[in-house]
């Protein structure tokens, strides 16, 4: 790859061979556009995000490709790295679970965005294309050693005020995510005994049972079993149990429902008796 | 490959963006179609400066994304505080100013 990356002589802006260019901007793109159709697809929001990284990645090789291996990495580091994590991040806190529903709020909604999106590529297509995008014109003088001294030469000189702005840009940016993501403490803090209080009043003084006890498996999606015999659906998460509707599962009556653990139940408490009786018969 | 095809596909993965924007419902979809409208954006400053054999298209994109990441920070923020006083992210439930 690191041929990729001193592509900062040639005419065309990029060293690379033109049999190899074509193909690799070939692939490149069916893998972007395919992973950018995905992207609004697909149902789920972390398989978005990821969708979102394969197109990004793309674009990263394709700076590289076109002599701008500072913005490659550039926008590894950034997009890929940073923004995408932040994404992640704030899907992970408002719950996986927060797949969209696939009802129209506004009837046709899709088939008019479909239209209005075929009609702004028709016309953007259309108006590239009457603008001759020609070929690439060779690298001026201006472009310094390589791509990275005359980018900073620009951005230091040209561009410095831009720059300047920039940093106050991304201060205010900083203290207002911090104003927006503190929660100011309405109430005082709850002390200890108040917590204990509390809990009393709830009637339930202990733990919540853990997954797994007194079940037949020691699997956290399996509701535990109480001493008495019944089982609980308070061992179980919530994310597992919003699993198990997404599957389409009873989670309540997983135990009931499943024949099959029922029949094992039965047979595992004929051996039980069995044993005692055994037991008691041989002493 | 000539800068033209690079700008195609901007074209291309710009459209699919806006058309992202209009059709998802989860405000977190809708901040990543403006991303990704955001990088096509890029890819065409990017093909137009190697067109001209100049850096100025490749600052400009430099200055995008500086730009995008501090969107999305605030924006990810807002949607956080949304989904902290109306228990979801959904555009359609973000109607307090509606009536």
């Amino acid at each position: 790859m690191s041929h990729l990356f001193l592509a900062s002589g040639g005419g065309s802006g990029t060293n690379l061979d033109p049999v190899y260019d074509t193909v690799l901007f070939w692939i490149l793109a069916v893998m972007s556009v395919s992973a950018a159709v995905g992207m609004i697809v697909v149902r789920h929001a972390v398989h978005c995000a990821l969708m979102l990284a394969v197109v990004m990645l793309c674009l990263a090789v394709m700076y590289a490709m076109q002599g701008a291996p500072f913005l490659a990495f550039v926008q590894v580091i950034v997009y890929t790295g940073a923004v995408l994590m932040l994404f992640l991040f704030v899907i992970m806190l408002v719950g996986t679970n927060s797949a969209e529903s696939l009802v129209e709020t506004i009837r046709g909604q899709r088939l008019w965005a479909a239209l209005a999106g075929i009609g702004l590529a028709c016309l953007l297509i259309i108006g590239i294309g009457h603008g001759a995008v020609g070929t690439a014109a060779p690298q001026t003088s201006a472009n310094g050693a390589d791509n990275l001294t005359g980018l900073a030469r620009l951005i230091f000189t040209t561009y410095v005020f831009p720059f300047e702005v920039t940093s106050a840009l991304l201060m205010t940016a900083a203290l207002g995510a911090m104003v927006l993501a503190h929660r100011e403490r309405t109430e005082p803090k709850p002390t200890q005994r108040e917590v204990v209080r509390a809990k009393i009043a709830s009637g339930q003084v202990q733990p919540e049972p853990p997954p797994g006890v007194y079940a037949l498996h020691n699997a956290v999606d399996l509701p535990a079993m109480l001493p008495d015999g019944t089982t609980t659906d308070r061992s179980v998460s919530r994310a597992v149990h919003q699993r198990d509707l997404e599957l389409g599962r009873d989670p309540q009556g997983v135990i009931t429902v499943d024949l099959a653990t029922g029949e094992r139940i039965d047979t595992e408490r004929a051996i039980e008796s069995g044993d005692r009786g055994t037991k008691e018969s041989g002493a | 490959m000539s800068p033209a095809g690079y700008v195609f596909l901007a074209v291309i993965l710009f459209v699919i963006g806006a058309i992202g924007v209009l059709v998802r419902r989860n405000a977190i979809l809708v901040f990543m179609s403006v991303e990704l409208m955001l990088n096509a954006c890029n890819l065409a400053f990017v093909s137009f400066a190697r067109l001209h054999g100049n850096l100025d298209g490749q600052v400009v994109a430099f200055f995008v994304m500086v730009v995008a990441a501090a969107e999305v920070v605030i924006g990810l923020a807002i949607l956080m505080a949304i989904y902290r006083a109306r228990k979801s992210a959904s555009v359609d439930d973000a109607n307090l100013l509606k009536y």
